[in-house]
């Protein structure tokens, strides 16, 4: 029964990611005055893309064929690790956070390695950028996500969010630090704006965009799944972690129910707040996002202190 | 002693410590003045927050009256006096490359493990509680010296000087649950002649070397080096 909940689970969260990237771009295109495409949009994109024949360089070795692949599998696997309706899952005992962190750094290896392969300069440029990027977005994710670990003292995402949820409402400082922090982890390793504009192609700026140029057809529908996968994923990491209310306990269908009720909304929230962030304010210039990703770090470094200094038991 | 044990009240206040120290760190990484000044309202307003918190939970009216002081003054008064005067004087587009930026940022933070490290034996009797927010409020007054020194500008300066008065206010509102009533109003008049009398010292350097930028000041040497 566990396992049937796990695995429903994660077919929610590959079926659901369209829709939520589809919201997201709706809410930004009313914000912006422009006419909304429908919500189902990227669906029809994925389909559109999958009938399409891939074509691929000549020079291209096996390696940027496997690539998009591994990274959607591995994003998947990250995926079974969260827990999005339900709590105390047997693949979160399986698996904890830190190997969750570990897939997302598998997935942009081969991501990066793809980039690499054709040998255009676009492609290099991109993974150059997309390394430097997450080197030092990675630390700060990690900061954040250990302040939660060390309040619930596990690194079981299901008995952390459990542990959360049984405290009910407690006012914790280190918290307020830890979701600062992971929003701006969130919104750099997710390719959004300030740091990566995810709707441009050409320009010189991108870095997403810039690795996954020489992808076409399934390959790219199978890419661009994976980024929205991981959109969602830091989304229900956002929300679950430090919003827990509403997330089924047990297994019964009416909580469940209940859980995937709660979440579409705690999700649809959040995007329009990223949809509002993203309309208000401008790229940043490159050299401008280490900056960005120090002060996360910062934030996850405070976290981590007013726990220790603030919350924690003497 | 755990934070879940705490009633709601001090958890609100640990909060409020939090955030106090985050819009430090804030000031500290802002180069444009403008949006300091912002954050230094921030920083006001959170301690009115603080202020009425204390006052409601204690049941003490007096309280109030301060934190209607807070909201006046450093919320609203010297924000707007600042910022009329970055804006005058046409510095609202410059941005002040900070140098050592992660360094600067990085001393702050072992400066906050620094003031808790202090604070530590000094406390060891009362509650715990007043040791995190007293640890809080120390570390806001050496990080607003850190900004005075990091910073250039004079307006920064002055920033940094009463975000160090924001940190004693924080120290004094939850450590004795309120000053008397004379001591509070005397601070705070104190603030307010220091902004007016740091507004004529800004005319003064202005005129006299014609810039902000206290580095300048280097300019004033009797003899030429």
């Amino acid at each position: 029964m566990n396992w049937l909940i796990a695995i429903l689970q994660t077919i929610l969260f590959v079926a659901l990611s369209p829709l939520l990237a589809g919201w997201v771009k709706c809410c930004k295109c009313w914000l912006q005055n422009r006419k909304a495409p429908s919500i189902f949009q990227p669906y029809r994109d994925l389909l559109k893309l999958t009938y399409k024949q891939p074509v691929v360089s000549e020079q291209a070795s096996w390696l940027f064929i496997k690539a998009p692949y591994v990274i959607f599998s591995a994003t998947v696997l990250a995926a079974t690790v969260v827990p999005l309706i339900a709590v105390d899952l047997p693949t979160s005992a399986s698996a904890d956070v830190i190997v969750m962190v570990g897939f997302f750094a598998f997935a942009r290896f081969f991501l990066a390695l793809a980039g690499l392969d054709i040998g255009t300069a676009f492609g290099g440029m991109g993974s150059s950028r997309e390394m430097t990027i997450s080197s030092l977005a990675e630390p700060a994710m990690l900061m954040a996500i250990f302040t939660l670990t060390m309040t619930a003292s596990t690194t079981n995402l299901s008995l952390a969010i459990a542990h959360v949820l049984n405290e009910g409402l407690i006012l914790r400082p280190s918290f307020v630090f830890a979701l600062s922090a992971l929003i701006l982890v969130a919104v750099a390793e997710t390719g959004r704006i300030p740091v990566d504009n995810p709707s441009t192609h050409l320009e010189l700026t991108m870095i997403h965009e810039a690795m996954i140029l020489e992808y076409s057809g399934r390959h790219l529908a199978l890419i661009e799944w994976a980024s929205q996968l991981k959109l969602m994923l830091y989304g229900v990491l956002i929300a679950n972690i430090f919003f827990p209310w509403g997330i089924a306990q047990s297994f019964n269908p009416q909580d469940l129910a209940y859980g995937l009720m709660a979440i579409m909304a705690k999700l649809a929230v959040l995007a329009i707040v990223l949809a509002i962030s993203e309309t208000l304010v401008a790229k940043m210039r490159l050299f401008r996002v280490q900056e960005y990703l120090s002060f996360a770090y910062l934030l996850g470094l405070l976290g981590m202190l007013s726990h220790i200094i603030l919350e924690a038991s003497r | 002693m755990n934070i879940e044990q705490l009633d709601f009240y001090t958890q609100a206040i640990l909060s409020m410590a939090a955030l106090v120290g985050l819009t430090s760190f804030l000031m500290l990484g802002q180069g444009r003045l403008l949006r300091l000044i912002f954050v230094f309202a921030l920083q006001g307003f959170l301690l009115t927050l603080t202020t009425a918190l204390a006052a409601y939970s204690l049941d003490n009216p007096h309280l109030y009256i301060s934190a209607v002081l807070t909201l006046v003054l450093k919320v609203i008064f010297i924000p707007w006096m600042l910022r009329r005067q970055v804006l005058h004087m046409n510095m609202h587009r410059d941005i002040e490359a900070l140098k050592n930026n992660t360094f600067v940022m990085l001393g702050g933070a072992s400066l906050m493990v620094f003031s808790y490290y202090v604070l530590h034996p000094v406390v060891q009797s009362s509650s715990a509680v007043m040791l995190n927010a007293l640890a809080v409020s120390l570390s806001v007054m050496l990080l607003g010296m850190l900004l005075m020194i990091s910073h250039r500008q004079a307006i920064a300066h002055v920033v940094g000087f009463m975000s160090i008065e924001n940190g004693l206010f924080f120290a004094a509102i939850v450590a004795t649950n309120g000053m008397p009533m004379v001591v509070e109003l005397g601070v705070a008049f104190d603030v307010l002649v220091a902004a007016v009398l740091f507004g004529i010292f800004f005319l003064h350097i202005r005129t006299s070397i014609d810039t902000l930028d206290v580095d300048m000041l280097n300019r004033l040497h009797e003899v030429d080096k």
